[in-house]
């Protein structure tokens, strides 16, 4: 029967490996969703009948209830809102995490005794393995903890119910550092002692620094790094079940949880590199906020110049290519229906539009090419920084809409500017820049944008996705 | 009293320009000289004896008289030893004390300078203008070397036997010219320009590096050595390169002769003979039919085969080594130079006078008067500034080139041995169960790995929600849970665990599907 249920995890391990590489192009994501579902379901039924699993009273109801909350929240959610969502996925992952890193202590401990037997029995049960054992439970607990938490503030910020702001408490790197020592310091105990009342306290004691420790590291990452802590926390969150499947010695557990990792943890990569940041200070936190911030904001930058409806209607009519240029704003609007009706008049007109999609425009990555193509956008018009760069400089209108740090050229042109390496789309090099925006606001870093100042920018001031409405209607 | 300006006939061979065009004369009566000029000196360049009366010169046909009036001589080429009118020096029908402007090579004749300060005559050797930003205006180099290029195209057009563009046509296909520049300086991007605009591919080399963005800009493709060596050298011009430098050159050119058609040589640095770039054996490899156009020809020549004035062939290959390509443009070269000539005369003469001011203060005046009241000023203290950024010297050494590899190689196989260390020290102390486990971990890491890499950036956030959903994968540890120890505590977590990890399946499949179903492809 064991060696069933191992060819039935093996299969489902299989299945998410398919999965996660059908993804890797258009052409066969969707077949890659199901692999993933397949495996998903083979785990889950093969596991239910496996012979040691019996409360099919309590299981059945909690899996069907939750699985019906989980399609409901994806029913529901605005695509606008597709990264609290996902945020609050990895919580539950954590979550869970945690509670079976503390079910399998207390499991453990209730039966002690009968281990203990059986281990001398069995002469298996050595000292080694009993303190690898422990280590699991506690790296378990500990990551789940913290992708828990994590993914609380990350939701929270996403959400705007917390501060986008950076929490810059004194001396934090310090506390990190604190934190982690003193939870090492209580897995050497817990190994020593892993049994009685001391070991609660410490496997208390950890999960509640941990969950602090996810806390603070997310809390110190700006509202504008938060595509790379969502992916950072998927990462976390895989780390977690990879933990779980050790202490369980479960092998599918330690696939999933590897395959997941890894991959969180290299779209964090690839993602840090798009923003020029440093890895390593993405995942220990309050990246990018170091000093910077104070650069001088009382520069003289100019006037910029703003042009009404009808002229910015005129320069697209004048135009033969365009390039569009995405930003958050154009999701807090909820504009991209509006856009994608732009985009096919103008290109009903012999007009090539294309969009440059920068690698972190918005709040998650590729969060604009998810919201274009909600909106019916073609997905082959729509071109990654690196492969529309080179054309700016022949393209006739560029049209900026809602974003600001991307396009700011101060990450070349001035090198002691906080976001100064960060690879930005260069959409001054166009004859003419068409900047939508609300306010001369800054974007999230906080820097002045003197993209608004250049000569060939104008702005036009308003609501996106009114402003793109009476573009439609004036083409 | 005013000065006089004659300018007469050029009687060097070949010349055909005239350094005062009828626009310019004006300009020049309106400074307050007088111009004489001989008759029928702009014949040549299309500008007739009428246009310049208009202007306001006088016409003087004696040659002698011509001389003997003029305070200032303004030629083109050096003084001849014998005039053919009057079989006299030019400088000795001139008389002391005049001045004398014209092209005249002060490095390269320092004879000529101790002539000229014997007859304590005043000399400005057009050449000698500083290659410096204020006198750009009266940079004729530049302004010659503009036509230059353009006309070495149009020379290698003609000596070539094909079309420079490629075509399709119903008699056939032709492919396009293949052009390589070697010098990239105004002659040569002027050439890359020319060509690129009769639809040749262009390459062109270089040894500053500081050109590359130019020859780009005007068309070209930059071809560059493996070596880092920059060639920029004072004044705008290429210096000489180390002697790796010249081979990794050579090879290069090697290579590209076999590809090209034509290949056009402008590679000068001042006073000094051409460097030899284009070797017979280069010449052998081209093709037959192709043409070689020598701009340096008048310092020696690029390529060993030129023969200084003439177009000749050797091993199939026309190789021209016309000296005075500008003159080939006359009406052209002759409107740039008068026009750079008058900015000269501006410059020293401010306050419209005409006098001449030789205040060897300025550091143009300084740099271009070459004799002056008995005394030899050349050379000219060093230009203050470079047009190409200082940068400090870096020496051309290939073996420290080759060293931070070396030291980067080091450390990965370090970690690799830690790693390793690691790993056999775990395997030592761990049960096999674990080990087991722990293979299993650390393939799937390499797996996910692979995978990820490929992902399309637009697939992102379905991706990290196709990961979340099967990250609630944990579901199976609570399962496990659930029915396990009897422990009510125990029970309820691993129920609250199957709960939420449900919830995370679920939502997380659905939403993926729900973002994939909205991409389309157009069509």
């Amino acid at each position: 029967m064991t060696g069933l249920l191992s060819m039935a995890y093996l299969l489902a391990g299989v299945f998410f490996i398919l999965s996660l590489s059908g993804l890797s192009s258009q052409e066969t994501a969707r077949r890659g969703n199901l692999y993933g579902m397949v495996g998903m379901a083979i785990a889950i039924i093969a596991t239910i009948a496996a012979p040691e699993v019996k409360s099919y009273v309590l299981l059945i109801p909690m899996i069907v209830i939750g699985g019906a909350i989980g399609l409901r929240l994806a029913s529901r959610v605005e695509m606008t809102e597709m990264p609290q969502l996902v945020a609050m996925l990895h919580s539950f992952v954590g979550l869970a995490a945690v509670l079976i890193g503390w079910g399998g202590h207390l499991s453990a401990e209730a039966s002690y005794g009968v281990v203990a037997q059986a281990a001398e029995h069995m002469g298996a049960h050595n000292g080694a393995e009993a303190a690898i054992h422990n280590v699991e439970i506690f790296l378990g607990i500990f990551i789940g903890a913290i992708t828990l938490t994590g993914s609380w503030v990350a939701w929270g910020k996403l959400q705007g119910s917390i501060s986008g702001k950076p929490l810059m408490l004194p001396f934090r790197h310090g506390l990190n550092i604190i934190a982690l020592a003193a939870s090492l310091i209580m897995l050497f105990i817990f190994v020593g002692h892993p049994h009685g009342a001391l070991a609660i306290v410490l496997l208390l004691l950890m999960t509640i620094i941990a969950g602090l420790l996810g806390i603070h590291l997310v809390a110190a990452i700006g509202g504008a790094d938060m595509p790379v802590v969502v992916s950072m926390l998927n990462s976390y969150s895989g780390w977690a079940a990879a933990a779980t499947g050790f202490m369980l010695g479960n092998d599918l557990l330690i696939i999933t949880g590897a395959l997941v990792g890894s991959s969180g943890a290299i779209l964090s990569y690839i993602m840090c590199k798009a923003m020029n940041r440093s890895f390593i200070s993405v995942i220990l936190g309050g990246f990018g906020s170091d000093g910077g911030s104070a650069a001088a904001e009382d520069e003289e930058y100019g006037e910029a110049v703003s042009i009404n409806h009808d002229e910015a209607a005129e320069l697209l009519k004048d135009a033969d290519s365009i390039i569009i240029t995405p930003g958050f704003g154009m999701a807090v609007a909820k504009a991209q229906q509006a856009v994608a009706e732009l985009t096919e008049k103008l290109r009903k007109e012999g007009k090539e539009v294309r969009f440059a999609i920068h690698p972190v425009a918005g709040r998650l990555p590729g969060h604009m090419n998810v919201l274009l193509a909600e909106a019916n956008v073609p997905y082959d018009i729509v071109l990654e920084m690196d492969e529309i760069n080179d054309d700016m400089p022949e393209t006739d209108v560029v049209m900026v809409i809602g974003a600001n740090d991307i396009v700011n050229p101060d990450a070349i042109e001035k090198p002691n500017s906080p976001i100064a390496g960060m690879p930005v789309l260069e959409v001054w090099k166009a004859k003419k820049c068409i900047v939508l925006k609300r306010s001369m606001a800054t974007g999230y870093a906080g820097v002045q944008n003197p993209l608004f100042f250049k000569e060939n920018s104008a702005m036009l001031f308003g609501d996106a996705k009114e402003s793109v409405q009476a573009l439609v209607s004036k083409v | 009293m005013t000065l006089n300006i004659a300018v007469p006939i050029d009687t060097t061979a070949g010349e055909t320009r005239v350094p005062v065009s009828p626009d310019t004369t004006k300009k020049l009566v309106g400074l307050g000289f007088n111009i004489t000029v001989e008759k029928g000196a702009g014949a040549q360049s299309q500008f007739s004896d009428q246009d310049y009366i208009d202007a306001g010169a006088t016409i003087e046909a004696d040659v002698a008289k011509l001389y003997a009036s003029a305070d200032v001589l303004l030629k083109i080429n050096r003084p001849e030893e014998t005039h053919p009118a009057t079989g006299k020096g030019e400088l000795e029908m001139l008389g002391e004390g005049k001045t004398w402007i014209s092209f005249l090579a002060p490095a390269q004749n320092a004879d000529l300078l101790d002539a000229l300060q014997a007859k304590g005559m005043s000399a400005i050797s057009l050449e000698s203008i500083p290659r410096i930003s204020r006198a750009q205006k009266m940079d004729i180099l530049s302004s010659m070397a503009n036509i230059a290029g353009y006309r070495a195209v149009v020379e290698a057009a003609h000596n070539f036997g094909r079309f420079f563009t490629g075509q399709v046509t119903a008699a056939g296909k032709i492919p396009p010219a293949k052009v390589l520049v070697i010098g990239a300086g105004v002659a040569g991007l002027a050439a890359i320009g020319a060509a690129k605009s009769l639809g040749a591919i262009v390459r062109a080399f270089d040894t500053r590096m500081e050109v590359k963005e130019q020859v780009q800009s005007m068309g070209g493709e930059f071809l560059t050595v493996e070596l880092e060596e920059d060639g920029a050298g004072a004044g705008g011009y290429a210096k000489e390169m180390s002697k790796e430098f010249i081979e990794a050159e050579m090879a290069l050119f090697m290579e590209q002769a076999k590809e090209v058609d034509i290949i056009i040589t402008t590679a000068l640095i001042p006073g000094k003979p051409a460097p030899k770039l284009i070797t017979e054996d280069m010449v052998k490899a081209m093709k037959p039919g192709s043409v070689i156009v020598d701009l340096a020809s008048p310092n020696g020549g690029n390529c060993d085969c030129t023969v200084k004035d003439e177009v000749v062939t050797a091993h199939d290959v026309k190789v021209v080594g016309y000296t005075n390509l500008a003159a080939r443009a006359a009406n052209q070269a002759s409107t740039l130079l008068s026009n750079n000539i008058l900015r000269l005369f501006e410059h020293l003469c401010e306050a419209k006078d005409g006098k001449l001011n030789f205040n060897l203060e300025d550091e143009i005046t300084r740099g271009c008067t070459v004799v002056h009241e008995k005394e030899i000023l050349w050379p000219p203290p060093p230009p203050k500034l470079s047009a190409a950024p200082q940068q400090p010297k870096k020496q051309p050494e290939p073996v420290v080139e080759a060293e931070p590899k070396k030291a980067k190689a080091q450390p990965i196989a370090l970690y690799w041995l830690i790693a390793g260390a690691l790993l056999l020290g775990l395997g030592k102390v761990a049960p096999a169960d674990f080990v087991g486990h722990f293979t299993v971990f650390v393939l799937s890491i390499f797996i996910g790995w692979q995978v990820i890499w490929n992902v399309s950036h637009s697939l992102h956030t379905p991706l990290m929600a196709v990961t979340n959903a099967i990250s609630g994968i944990v579901i199976i540890g609570s399962l496990l849970q659930v029915s396990g120890s009897g422990s009510a505590l125990v029970t309820a977590l691993a129920a609250i665990g199957i709960l939420v990890a449900s919830i995370n399946i679920g939502g997380g499949f659905a939403v993926t599907r729900r973002m994939l179903n909205m991409f389309r492809k157009e069509g």
